[in-house]
């Protein structure tokens, strides 16, 4: 079954961090994907840019609106993802919770709804 | 002779039922991976064990019996409906093909199946409610009605509770399995509170009738047996310890006029001695491991007033030396308190206030009514009730128990008397 893993946290921290703490983040990070990808859970997964750079569409009544930043102002923001393929729930909370992200934001887990193949 | 058995039969069936039901259903949800279709399962197989018991006589191991039978019928109700949908005799072909396994020839995997559902109902995964709702539901085979009852809360919004608890274990995959290991003590943990807050919410909630509220502390304390039989953790022995040795105390808790009693005013004849024999017996165990958690340090304070023939005689000395281990394994400001009362009780009202009033300064205990009740008592003792006035006053306007509420009013009475010059 595949789970996305939804990295939040507060993306203020970043840009605060001290450089060489930053790099240490990246390091695990590396590590972290590295592992997950030779245990055979690893799908896909990305970090994104900030929300700053986030463009948000609606269409409403066949017209297309376009508004700057997210969607909602919240606490902690959407910093990246991992999509992965875990046997259950419990397999996934265990990748979950060895995301680097975890420790200083909180990682949502999503089953992926899986559409039949006609 | 010949209308007697099938009677005895149906007795017999009933009973099996009462026993064995939820072993069943345990180890169908087990086999089918689903809780609605192992529910469905579970009654066919009553249903037919009711049928044909007393044509065929009773089998030797019912219980297997039940679990084939119910197996047996679902994967033959998926046949038949695959005629309309194609994925249910894919389904039906692989249920038939895995090994029927019905526990009959390995009485431990049986077990595991009860252990596997009381897990599965306590994921962390689940809310709270959703939890406590599933436990009772599927492992105390309470009924819908009966939980929506006794926590007052209307059937239908319970009934949805269950289904979409239901739900998120079959979309999110929740597994059907014991934890491992590494996971284990914090699941345990998980599992313990729930059992703990069914308990409390039969124990110390003031709303309802006082059978229901009954009932479940009673489904609580056959809960915690279960788990100490199928996982004899030290701390799930020492809240089965906590409980009973609660629980014990029921009848001295309220007055015949259903007023709440303090522990220093019960009549300590009415307490329950075989209760306390057996959680004491049980704290000793849970002790006796070291590994001493919450649970057992809370039962163990528990166990050493249920000791002494009166407050005054209590062993103070021992329970503060208690709750300072317990401030330390649990750091509460509500252990805090807890330990402060009894402080207050070893050394004095003086020495007890001043561990309140710094707690209180903090801040964190400031909602509490036990807090502000607890304070108002160590100031009338100390003969200062314009204080203890003001604290009684405090812990009324935050109580929402009605026989606290009711115990409060009585206290500030006794602070005003209507006569200035009022006799002792």
């Amino acid at each position: 079954m595949k789970y996305l893993c939804l990295i939040y946290e507060d993306e203020k921290l970043w840009h605060s961090m001290p450089k060489g703490e930053a790099e240490k983040v990246y390091g695990e990070y590396f590590t972290f994907t590295d592992g997950i990808r030779k245990s055979g859970h690893y799908i896909g997964g990305n970090p994104l840019q900030p929300t700053n750079t986030a463009t948000t569409v609606r269409v409403r009544n066949g017209k297309v609106s376009t508004t700057d930043g997210p969607f909602a102002e919240t606490k902690e923001q959407l910093g990246g993802y991992y999509l992965v393929e875990a046997k259950d729930l419990n397999d996934a909370i265990n990748v979950a919770a060895r995301i680097p992200g975890a420790r200083i934001g909180s990682i949502e887990v999503r089953p992926i709804m899986e559409i039949p193949q006609q | 002779m010949s209308e007697a058995v099938p009677e005895s039969a149906r007795e017999l069936v009933d009973r099996v039922y009462r026993s064995d039901s939820r072993r069943v259903l345990a180890t169908l949800i087990r086999l089918l991976g689903d809780f609605d279709l192992a529910e469905e399962a579970l009654h066919d197989a009553f249903a037919a064990a009711v049928e044909r018991w007393p044509q065929d006589g009773v089998p030797a191991n019912p219980r297997a019996w039940l679990v084939s039978t119910g197996r047996f019928k679902a994967i033959d109700g998926m046949r038949r409906r695959a005629r309309f949908d194609a994925s249910l005799g894919e389904l039906a072909q692989r249920l038939d093909a895995e090994r029927s396994d019905t526990g009959e020839s390995e009485p431990d995997g049986v077990a595991d199946d009860r252990l596997r559902l009381i897990f599965t109902c306590c994921h962390p995964a689940l809310s709270p409610d959703a939890q406590i709702a599933l436990t009772l539901r599927e492992v105390c085979g309470l009924t819908t009605e009966e939980i929506a009852h006794a926590f007052l809360t209307p059937a239908p919004t319970l009934a949805q509770r269950i289904v979409r608890a239901k739900a998120k274990i079959r979309d999110a995959r929740i597994p059907y399995q014991v934890p491992t290991q590494a996971a284990l003590p914090e699941r345990l943990d998980q599992v313990l509170r729930v059992i703990y807050l069914v308990f409390n919410e039969g124990y110390a909630a003031s709303s309802g009738t006082a059978v229901t509220r009954h009932d479940l502390s009673g489904g609580a304390i056959r809960l915690g047996r279960l788990l100490v039989e199928l996982l004899p953790e030290p701390e799930a022995i020492g809240l089965l310890a906590l409980m009973l040795l609660h629980e014990s105390r029921r009848a001295a808790r309220t007055s015949p006029a259903g007023e709440l009693v303090l522990l220093a005013d019960q009549d300590r004849s009415l307490w329950d001695r075989a209760q306390i024999e057996e959680g004491r017996t049980l704290v000793e165990r849970a002790l006796s491991s070291r590994r001493v958690g919450p649970y057992t340090l809370q039962a163990a304070i528990a166990a050493v007033h249920a000791e002494a023939p009166s407050a005054g005689a209590t062993d103070w000395e021992q329970i503060v030396g208690l709750y300072d281990v317990l401030a330390r394994v649990d750091p509460t400001p509500v252990v805090e308190l807890n330990r402060a009362v009894a402080v207050a009780m070893r050394d004095g009202p003086a020495a007890g206030l001043t561990i309140i009033d710094a707690l209180l300064a903090h801040g964190d205990l400031d909602d509490y009514h036990l807090a502000h009740s607890a304070r108002a008592d160590l100031c009338r003792r100390l003969g200062r009730p314009a204080d203890a006035r003001v604290s009684y006053q405090r812990a009324l306007g935050l109580t929402r128990q009605e026989p606290e509420r009711r115990f409060l009013e009585r206290r500030l009475r006794e602070l005003t008397p209507d006569l200035p010059s009022g006799v002792m």
